[in-house]
């Protein structure tokens, strides 16, 4: 109890010491404390942006575009990690002796390299491809150059909605299918083929309705001109460096947690279910799946969360994520305690979100015990 | 009738004829490894394209078409890499900004570390008391080595860099962060709230933030905290963080193997009367930490690679040497990936050595498997 008394007593003076410190150090520089400043105008130009924001908008509206831009870089990147991973993983333990030694090669090699090098490893290629003019074209629609990847972009037309809203019905209609196809099947025991109902509700019905609706979604297509290329929608080579290294150093993480994971299912389950007569697929997808998933779950979170995390790299490369133009933010105006305390506040809000959901996730999935 | 006896046995064994071609040797491998069915043959043959698209070149590249003299990038016209370079650059890379006449201390610390490493790692070897010894004076004596003073001339910390930084930096993280680890690991699962609540709080602060906010709190923040009198080399300040940062992961892998270690240890070491900080150290931990090497040596790994991360703040690590190299006029556009492959290379072997080496000690300590 006294160690304890002690303890919090010490750090009472500590926390008192750097208060009083700070308060003198920031009224010797004469500095203003508080976050008024995020309303002031911040007077440079951030050229990847989801949201409106021009060189007149606040330092709250740049914060909030930096948010976004890491939001969407670790979102893209957490997707293709996640694919990469679980491809790598299962070659990895292919029978095929060249497959799997050239997936180790990789994932060894890419784990224990620094992600920070890879990133601007990524970086100087995308800067080292043509220039705009003799830009590699795939299929005269998806331009490649140092400028970054120029694609189509979609045109939104009035009815669009519809169809998306479509596509939305089949989305919930294929998930109260398979809930009544497992309560059926639980009581009867006759199956029903949800993948085809639900693979005709998601993709063929909207398909319809679209053509039906007279193709209200088209693409802009972007048309080299002179210097440039005009229309689609441009990607910038720093969120595509970004996005690349960030999913294949992640992937390679979660291929040796998916391996680990597909590993500790013991082989008489496998056996047991060929024994029942189960096909290869459905014995992977009903049998082995499941089981792993409850040991890939835990710690592909942590894995994300380091992706999210990683992410705050780009500032190395100029990616105007939330750190690169804080760091902006912090050079123009001064305040290091606000700009840092937002950082922190941000990817914590992030940490908690993203550890909340996969908690839920890990919950529907862990073993019910009966 | 023939005294022949009618029937087809013979009258002594047949010698043994060899397995057939197919099934054995380097052409029964290939058939059951490579080509056991149409689409392991398919694989097989997608991965020799793929090698045969990658390999080769690269070999072109490295050393095929490389250039290997010269005073600049202008003279490297070869299609392939330069390594001109190399022998003029080799020095920063290792060294950064180190006087040249004081090689030799860095060099006699890297000696050095080799003993003080073995004594406390492996316990059959001859003096082994005065080793232990050494090895705990070694980091005195590495930092008299590297700083200087006493008689050797003074080195500021400003002049480290090169891969020594990152070994300077890497290591002092790896062992302070192991104690600091322990101790945060046992707060979190102490019977007295108040050095729970702190343990945790701390732990999960810092997990849930990217190293680099730490790293501009060092930079930008920590001169506020203090008195403006005290001033704290700007090495150091990063090395704290860098420790801190490695130290919340590594409680969490040690609670992870202390939360392994069954009740009735703790119960058998409280029966024998053993004091709690003696069932840690000669019960629990020990048991612990053999179960957490795994995670132990991953947190050891990712560490180092997070010491790049100092270019970010302006040092000039082994990563700051190839982008100072590779924006130098005279190398300018010629070694960007160059630098970077031998970059990887330092990391790759430390790294994939220490991965082998964690492997390898997993083995040896397995008590439970003979």
């Amino acid at each position: 109890m006294l160690f304890q008394l002690l303890l919090v007593l010490g750090l009472a003076l500590l926390i008192a010491f750097i208060a009083s410190n700070t308060i003198a150090n920031l009224q010797r520089a004469g500095l203003a404390s508080g976050y008024g400043f995020l309303f002031d105008t911040a007077s440079f130009d951030i050229n990847q942006r989801l949201v409106a924001y021009s060189s007149t908008s606040s330092y709250g509206r740049a914060f909030v575009v930096g948010g976004i831009n890491t939001i969407l870089v670790a979102a893209m990147g957490v997707v293709t990690a996640t694919i990469i991973g679980f491809c790598a993983g299962v070659l990895r333990l292919s029978s095929n002796y060249l497959i799997s030694r050239t997936t180790a090669v990789y994932v060894e090699f890419i784990r224990n390299v620094p992600v920070l090098l890879q990133i601007i490893f990524w970086w100087l290629i995308m800067l080292a491809l043509p220039r705009v003019r003799e830009s590699l074209s795939i299929g005269d629609s998806i331009f490649l150059n140092n400028r970054g990847v120029r694609m189509p972009a979609p045109i939104f037309e009035s009815g669009s909605a519809i169809v998306l809203a479509t596509i939305l019905a089949g989305v919930v209609g294929t998930v109260l299918i398979s809930r009544w196809a497992k309560a059926r099947q639980d009581a009867t025991g006759r199956t029903f083929p949800v993948g085809r109902a639900g693979l005709g509700l998601v993709a063929v019905v909207p398909l319809i309705v679209y053509f039906i609706l007279g193709q209200p979604l088209d693409f802009e297509q972007p048309v080299p001109r002179q210097f440039n290329l005009k229309g689609g929608l441009n990607i910038t080579p720093e969120l595509v460096a970004l996005w690349l290294a960030l999913s294949t150093y992640t992937g390679a993480f979660i291929s040796e947690i998916v391996r680990a994971g597909i590993l500790s299912v013991s082989k008489g389950q496998a056996e047991a279910a060929s024994a029942l007569g189960l096909r290869r697929g459905l014995t992977m997808r009903k049998i082995i799946l499941p089981q792993a998933l409850r040991v890939i779950v835990p710690p592909t979170t942590s894995q994300y969360l380091n992706l999210t995390k990683n992410s705050s790299l780009a500032v190395a490369i100029g990616y105007q994520d939330i750190v690169s133009i804080g760091d902006t933010i912090l050079n123009q105006s001064g305040q290091a305690l606000e700009v840092i305390s937002i950082y922190m506040a941000f990817y914590l809000m992030l940490s908690l979100l993203t550890s909340a959901f996969m908690n839920w996730y890990n919950k529907r999935i862990a073993l019910v015990e009966r | 009738m023939t005294d022949r006896p009618f029937h087809r046995d013979r009258a002594e064994m047949l010698p043994e004829r060899p397995a057939p071609i197919a099934s054995v040797g380097p052409i029964g491998w290939m058939r059951a490894n490579l080509f056991s069915s149409y689409p392991n043959t398919a694989l097989t043959l997608l991965a020799l394209a793929l090698l045969w698209w990658i390999v080769p070149p690269m070999l072109d590249w490295a050393l095929l078409d490389a250039d290997f003299t010269g005073e600049s990038g202008r003279e490297c016209t070869a299609e392939g890499a330069c390594w001109a370079w190399f022998d003029q650059r080799i020095d920063q890379f290792l060294y950064g900004f180190y006087p040249a006449e004081a090689y030799w201390r860095v060099n006699l610390a890297i000696v050095l570390l080799a003993p003080a490493l073995a004594y406390l790692l492996f316990g059959n070897l001859p003096y082994v008391r005065y080793g232990r010894w050494f090895s705990l004076a070694y980091p005195a004596i590495a930092a008299f080595l590297l700083v200087g003073g006493l008689g050797l001339e003074g080195v500021t910390t400003d002049k480290f860099g090169g891969f020594m930084l990152n070994l300077v930096a890497g290591l002092t993280g790896i062992v302070l962060s192991l104690p600091i680890g322990i101790l945060l690991a046992l707060g979190r699962r102490s019977r007295m709230p108040a050095v729970r609540i702190l343990s945790v709080t701390f732990i999960e602060f810092i997990r849930g933030v990217p190293l680099i906010t730490l790293l501009f709190v060092a930079i930008v923040i920590l001169q506020l905290f203090l008195p403006p009198e005290v001033s704290l080399d700007q090495l150091v300040r990063v090395m704290i963080m860098i420790t801190l940062f490695a130290s919340a992961y590594m409680a969490e892998v040690i609670r992870g193997g202390l939360q392994a270690i069954p009740q009735g240890q703790y119960e058998a070491a409280q029966a024998m009367g053993l004091s709690y900080w003696r069932t840690m150290r000669l019960i629990i931990l020990p048991q612990a930490l053999k179960i957490s090497i795994p995670g132990i040596v991953n947190t050891f790994i990712g560490l180092f690679k997070d010491t790049t991360l100092v270019i970010i703040i302006g040092l000039f690590d082994i990563l700051g040497q190839a982008r100072l190299l590779q924006t130098n006029p005279d190398w300018l556009g010629k070694v960007d990936y160059e630098t970077f492959v031998l970059t990887a290379l330092f990391f790759f072997v430390i790294c994939f050595g220490m991965s082998r080496y964690s492997i390898n000690l997993e083995k040896r300590l397995d008590t439970t498997r003979h």
